[in-house]
Parts: structure tokens; sequence; C-alpha cells
């Protein structure tokens, strides 16, 4: 198990450091990222957006449940949401989940293209296909989700915001009230540093996993789901050690 | 001019490849044939380095491949184009897309310049109509002409084929064979092919090697090949019944010449003009 690990990490790393070379044609390198850009970022807002919303309503009917105190001000729980949501339910769920969604997709993709011997096609004319397939991918996930984390805050406080409304908890005044309590701009700043970690995670695991099937679809399918466990679990590891970090 | 010298290739603690020591002559039709599982795609993976062997060295034109690094391989690839048993055409690309990737990767010239070049190459393998589809959307055969058309787009000096007549008919796999004949004479390539078409090989093959369970048997030329009195390759070679009538043919008078092909077509030649002069 300690020596696949470090096989496997090895790879890894080597697989990262072979993407760096000087791109044959800087504008189709260009032309895929873009892609990959609209690939990663645009093709998940949708799933972004429901589970934003749920999570923030979510959020607030908890919260509220959990503080019935008549001597706390009801404005409280606005902040509560506020920070659970930037702290960890916006760069965390929303990355766990879009592992599965991104993950799978850049993971059955590259297998796919390395069973057909498409990856092999490229190598043959002269392409470094880790630059050209894995770099823009990377890039693009790095770009991408931060953004798509910060719709999901934004989109989370404005469901909590919302569903504490339908429910009659809390008005939407002393809710904004509530949001402007002892507002840190740090905790935006580690959000964002999670969001990066965890689009890096989210990429280049399943890149890995992708660029390396051996065999056939059976094989693509594996690697598929190995690459979103192994994201998964590492998105949680990291999650722990930057909080320890950097909070 | 490619060499191989002395190549050796196992995966884990099956040898593949043992000791493989042979000639790819330039500007003709080079042939590696083979029953299925003797090493074939492994030996053609290792020229063009998408295996890496575990000993031996491969020269083109003198130079030695295996020793170069990823930098100075990029530029041979340049001028190697090669067509995978199983097309491996870009799926999320049309035919047109397809053949125009290599240009767009490698070539500097204008969009219309490249456009027109794309459709030189898909009329030169008759797939004009085709150019709009999806790989997903044409037949087997019409894969194989895309990825054809796709490796020749940018002139390559070396072309590799990876039996680019399997799972076809006979009709339309002779038509792919002839499509290879041309484009190497016309191009002047130097084109590898691995094969256990038999028509492929008494057609196109200029230079044949026969490969048996990883080891080099045999090498000549289509001439040679009927004659030879190697017991494996015979064994091969004659292993449909059809064929082993040849088998007894060779005994016979005419095929002791030489230059037996000449005589029969001339016979064949005069046997035709005969019949039109009687009509
Ligand atoms: N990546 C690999 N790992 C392990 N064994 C392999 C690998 N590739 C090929 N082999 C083995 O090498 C042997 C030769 O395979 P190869 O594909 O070269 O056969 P072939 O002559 O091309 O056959 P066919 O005519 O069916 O295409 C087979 O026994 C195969 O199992
Ligand atoms: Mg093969």
């Amino acid at each position: 198990m300690e020596f696949k690990f470090f096989y496997h990490f090895g790879k890894y790393v080597l697989m990262l450091k072979g993407m760096f070379t000087k791109p044959e044609n800087i504008r189709m390198y260009w032309k895929e990222f873009m892609q990959q850009c609209n690939d990663i970022g645009v093709g998940s807002t949708g799933i972004v957006f429901i589970i934003s919303l749920f999570m923030g309503g979510v959020t607030t009917l908890q919260t509220a449940y959990q503080l019935v105190s008549p001597i706390i001000p009801k404005a409280t729980i606005a902040q509560v949401v506020r920070d659970t949501i930037i702290l960890e339910f916006a760069p965390t769920l929303t990355c766990v989940i879009l592992a599965g969604v991104v993950g799978s997709k850049i993971a059955s993709e590259l297998g796919n293209m390395r069973v057909s011997e498409q990856i092999d096609a490229q190598e043959i004319m002269g392409i470094n296909t880790k630059g050209y397939l894995l770099a823009p991918k990377i890039l693009a996930a790095l770009l991408t989700i931060p953004c798509l984390v910060m719709i999901a805050g934004f989109l989370g406080i404005w469901g909590g915001k919302m569903a504490g409304q339908l429910a009659g908890i809390i008005s939407s005044e002393e809710f904004t009230q509530g949001l402007r309590q002892e507002f840190k701009a740090y905790n935006v700043f580690f959000a964002l540093s999670k969001s990066v970690t965890f689009a890096f995670i989210i990429s280049s695991v399943p890149a890995y996993y992708g660029y390396n099937v051996q065999g056939g679809a059976l094989e693509i399918g594996k690697a598929g789901t190995t690459a979103v466990v192994v994201s998964c679990v590492l998105i949680l590891f990291a999650d722990y050690a930057l909080t320890a970090i950097l909070l | 001019m490619i060499e191989l010298l002395n190549i050796k290739k196992g995966f884990g603690d099956k040898e593949i490849l043992k000791d493989v020591t042979a000639t790819m002559a330039a500007g003709k039709i080079n042939l590696i044939i083979g029953s299925s599982g003797s090493g074939k795609t492994v030996l053609m993976k290792c020229i063009v380095g998408l295996i890496e062997v575990d000993s031996g060295k491969v020269l083109y034109s003198g130079q030695d491949f295996t020793a170069m690094d990823n930098h100075q391989r990029k530029e041979i690839r340049k001028e190697i184009g090669m067509l995978f048993q199983g097309s491996a055409l870009f799926d999320s690309m049309t035919v047109e897309q397809n053949v125009m990737f290599p240009l767009d990767m490698f070539s500097s010239e204008r969009l219309r310049d490249k456009k027109k070049r794309v459709q030189e190459v898909l009329d030169r393998v008759n797939l004009n109509e085709a150019g709009k589809k999806f790989p997903a959307e044409i037949s087997g055969g019409m894969k194989k002409r895309v990825g054809i058309a796709r490796a020749i787009v940018l002139n390559p000096k070396y072309l590799f084929c990876d039996e680019p007549n399997s799972g076809l008919d006979p009709q339309t796999s002779l038509v792919i064979d002839k499509l290879i004949k041309e484009l190497t004479v016309e191009y002047n390539i130097t084109t590898v092919m691995n094969t256990h078409d038999m028509n492929t090989v008494m057609e196109s093959g200029d230079h044949i090697v026969y490969m048996f369970e990883g080891k080099k048997q045999w090498e000549g030329n289509n001439e040679e090949i009927i004659f030879s009195k190697d017991k494996r390759l015979n064994d091969f070679i004659f292993a449909s019944e059809f064929l082993q009538d040849a088998k007894e043919m060779r005994q016979m008078e005419v095929f002791k010449d030489k230059n037996w092909r000449d005589k029969l077509k001339a016979s064949n030649d005069q046997l035709d003009a005969d019949r039109e002069e009687k009509r």
C-alpha cells in the first residue's frame, strides 16, 4: 500500500513536470484552454446554482433551530450563516460536488483518448500531450473553479436570506444587518486559497488517472471512480490542513 | 532508411521482442507480417518510440532515435505519419477538423491554404463528401482512409500503417492497399506496414519481414516469398486451402523462371488482345 502510494505520487509529480515545455503552437493551446474553461466552468454553473441555493437555505434553517435562546439577537443567525458558507460550505461542499462532475469528466475524456490511441496519435505528430491535453485543463480549473466558489458564496447567502424570510424566522433587514456584523475580509481570502487548492486537486488527480488508463472501457470506468474518490479524500485532507494552518 | 538493431522488449517477465534486427528500405513499402500476437504492433510502436525498447537501437537515416531526448524526437516525429490499428481519430472533431489538426498545430500557412490542402488530401483518399461528418458517423473503411489522410497531410517522409485493411471487406481492402502503394511512390515515402493479409503481401511487399513469436524468422520480398523453404513461413503464407494450390503451382515450370510475374502478365495481355481481335 505504502509502496503503491510512492509509486503513484512519483509518477504524478513526473506528469506535472512533463507539462512544462514550450507549446508547439500557442494559438492551439489557447483554443484548448478556452474550450476547457467553457467545459469546466460554464458547464458546471447549473449544478453550482442549485446546490448553493439549497445549501444556504438549509444552513439558515438549521442555525435558527440551534440558536433558540431569546438573549441572542436574530441578526446573529445571519452572521453565523455568512461565516459558515464563506469558510466551509461554498469552497468545500462545492468542490466535493465538482470533483464528481468535473473529475469524472476529465478522467473519462482522457481515458477514452488513451484507450482509443488518440493520445498516441498526437504524440506521433510531435505534440507534447501532457502539455497540450493536461495543462489547459488544470489552468482552466484554477481559473474557473474559484469563480464558481465565489458565485456559490453569494448565492448561498442569498438563498439563506430567502429561506429565512419564507420560513418567517428572520426578516430581510435583520439578515442584512447580521451580514455586516464583524465581517472579516480575511475569510474571503481563506475561501479563495482553499478553492484554488481544491481546483488543482480536482483537475490534476483525475487527469493523472485518465491519462494513465491501460486496457479498455471497463478500466476507463474504474479510473473515473478512483479519480473521484481520491480527489474527494484529498480535498478533505487539504481542507483540514489549510484550516489548521491559515485560521 | 530505418534500421533496427537488436531490438528487445518485454512486458513484466514476458519477452515479446527477442532480438529483432532488420532494415526498412527507403521509398519502399516494407511489410511486417506474422500471425496474431507475434509482436507486430509492439515492434512498430518501438520503432516510432511509443514504447521504449529495453535494449537495441532504432536508426532513422543513421540517427539514433532511441538515444534522443523528447525535444530531438519531436523533430523526427514531424516527418512521421501513422495510421493506427483502430484509426485513432479524434472523436470530438469532424473528418475535416481531424485532417486539419496537424496543419493547425504545425503549419504557419494561411487558413485558406490549409483548407485547400485538407480538400486535396481528402480528394486523394476519395472522401470529399464526408468532410462534415464525425468519426462515429462513418464506416470502418472510411475511418481508415481519414486516418491515412491525416497521416499524409504534412507530407511525411515515413508512413507507418498498423493493419490498414484488417476488418475490411476484400474490395475496400484492395482500395486501401492501392492507395498506400500509390502514395508511397508518389511522394517517395518510406512506408512500414503491419499486415496478415496475403493479398497485401503479394501486391505491395517490396520488402517483407516475417515475425514469429517475437523473432525475425525471414526477410525478403514478394518475389522470393512463395519460393521460400522456411517451414514456418510456408505454414503462414499457405494457411488457406486456396493457397495450398498455389504451393503446388510453384512446382510448375512457369514459376521456376525469375520473371514469372512479367511473363504471366504478358501472356494474359496476349489472351485479352486475341479476344478483342476475335470480336
Ligand atoms: N502493453 C502491453 N503490456 C503487456 N503485454 C503486451 C502489451 N502490448 C502487447 N502485449 C503482448 O505482446 C504480444 C504481441 O502483441 P502485438 O499487439 O504486437 O501483436 P500483433 O502481432 O500486433 O497481433 P495482431 O495481428 O492481433 O494485431 C501479445 O502477446 C500481447 O499480449
Ligand atoms: Mg497488431
